[in-house]
């Protein structure tokens, strides 16, 4: 039957949402159902105004959230951080470590290849390399400090690699050093330990988990393109790891330490996520 | 088959629809913020986006909420898809379309003379839908291309490697945001449509149908 029931044609428009309901007629009214519309246009177009104004507020507070930023103890930055901690659960579960990263060709080597810290070049710390000695601790039966050229009687591997960025850009380079599980091993560290730590000259310090520390391609770089790390790509020791973003490959190391408490890192502990696998 | 289109000609959408659609909303406008930050730290191109519009304040926040959110894009997508096509809404609504309606309706578009029909998409709307659905789809593609190169390095090849990633997944968001710009100017001409997806009302259904929702 085509009898509008007027309960239902004006109450559920009128009520809920508009507050003209009293001035609306209260006499059931017999219209046909084409004019009906018409007669709500006004109502309908205070509900969607409404709407529209609500969701005005809800971008309102999106604008608010724009303010979180990892740096606060708002509730909204511990949800975040809490986040990047699941994410590194996630990342270590994808987290292949047979899956070797792509590898390039020679002519493919990103020239010049990009300086990139959170300094300035100029201020690249001057490191001199007769006295160098990087230092092992923690969880390692075999303590003693080693010198560059103990460094280079290891067995070495040598790999053309890309270089991912966190801030977007990429480039390929060609490293070659000591595979870093190789070391581990050589100092008798505790293979099942959670992180691999490192300090570095500059104050840039950095962890990674142990698979990752395994990784054939993981290596504690001491050549570039055949020749030693010159001082802006992270003489005389650079970890080069390309299952990782850029800033986990940190220059200059003084100090490898394997413990079981996290480490952190420079921008780790500002709020860049730890894992930061590729 | 009569519960196949059980959808169809019913302004109101399901429930799940509803709540979908505005949850990815908000997950949307998440992501391209925390994007626009992300694309800042190096463009593609020769400018950066305001602060006002980033989220997250600095690269690492504007990361970490990128990274947050899309679990809730993903969850949110994959539920909507999963209702919308084990109820046949998405079928109902959105797939039948065949390219003589894309026709016919693209001339009555281009003559502006498209009608709008709550409940029944035009052959244009099923199309527009349809490619944002497909932009979607190619984001969470890029974006894993872009997050796990290695993992999944043979996706990032087949985009055309890192770099070339970084500029579809750019693109796609820049193809959304137009969806988007026509998706909300088509709500503003037609505001009731704003109803059927926000609190689902069914007077008009009563209004073309009479014998539907249980009257009489």
């Amino acid at each position: 039957m085509d009898k509008p029931d007027p309960k239902r044609d004006h109450k559920p428009a009128s009520e809920p949402f508009s507050g003209s309901a009293g001035k609306q007629p209260s006499q059931p009214r017999r219209t046909p159902p084409g004019i009906v519309m018409k007669d709500h246009r006004r109502q309908l177009e205070n509900v969607s105004r409404r709407l529209f104004f609500r969701q005005g507020l809800s971008l309102g507070a999106l604008t608010m959230l724009t303010g979180c930023n990892l740096q606060d103890d708002t509730a909204v930055d511990r949800a975040l951080w809490a986040m990047s901690r699941w994410n590194d659960r996630v990342q270590a579960f994808l987290f292949d470590p047979h899956r070797l990263a792509p590898t390039f060709r020679l002519d493919d080597i990103t020239d010049p290849f990009p300086f990139n810290a959170f300094y300035a070049e100029d201020s690249v710390p001057d490191i001199d390399l007769s006295d160098y000695r990087l230092t092992v601790s923690g969880r390692v039966d075999n303590k003693a400090a080693w010198r560059l050229e103990d460094l280079r009687r290891l067995p070495q591997a040598a790999q053309i690699t890309q270089h991912i960025c966190i801030e977007g850009w990429s480039a390929i380079g060609q490293w070659s050093g000591v595979p870093l599980g190789l070391f581990l091993q050589r100092i008798g560290a505790d293979l099942t330990a959670n992180y691999v730590g490192f300090k570095c000259a500059d104050r840039y310090y950095s962890s990674i988990d142990m698979p990752s520390a395994l990784h054939p391609q993981t290596i504690l770089a001491l050549d570039f393109r055949n020749d030693p790390l010159p001082l802006k790509y992270g003489s005389p020791v650079k970890l080069r790891i390309p299952t990782k973003l850029g800033f986990k490959n940190p220059k200059h190391i003084v100090e490898i330490f394997v413990t079981n408490d996290y480490p952190g890192g420079y921008w780790e502990d500002q709020g860049y996520n730890w894992f930061s696998g590729l | 088959m009569q519960r196949e289109n059980r959808w169809s000609g019913r302004t109101a959408h399901p429930g799940v629809i509803r709540v979908t659609h505005w949850i990815n909303v908000f997950a949307m406008v998440c992501m391209v913020m925390s994007g626009m930050g992300i694309y800042n730290a190096h463009p593609i191109l020769p400018f950066r986006f305001p602060e006002a519009v980033t989220l997250g304040g600095w690269l690492g926040g504007s990361t970490v909420w990128h990274f947050a959110v899309m679990w809730l894009l993903i969850g949110n997508g994959l539920a909507y898809l999963l209702f919308g096509s084990a109820s046949g809404y998405l079928r109902a609504r959105l797939l039948k379309v065949g390219p003589r309606d894309v026709l016919r309706d693209l001339r009555q578009a281009l003559a502006f003379r498209l009608q709008h029909q709550s409940g029944d998409y035009n052959a244009i709307q099923k199309l527009m839908y349809l490619g944002a659905l497909l932009l979607g789809v190619l984001m969470v593609a890029s974006g894993l291309a872009l997050w796990k190169p290695v993992q999944f390095h043979w996706l990032t090849t087949l985009f055309g490697g890192f770099a070339t990633t970084r500029v579809v997944h750019f693109a796609g968001m820049a193809g959304l945001l137009g969806f988007v710009f026509i998706h909300v100017a088509m709500v503003a001409i037609v505001p009731r449509t704003l109803l059927s997806m926000s609190v689902g009302t069914s007077i008009f259904d009563k209004k073309k149908e009479p014998g539907r929702d249980g009257q009489a």
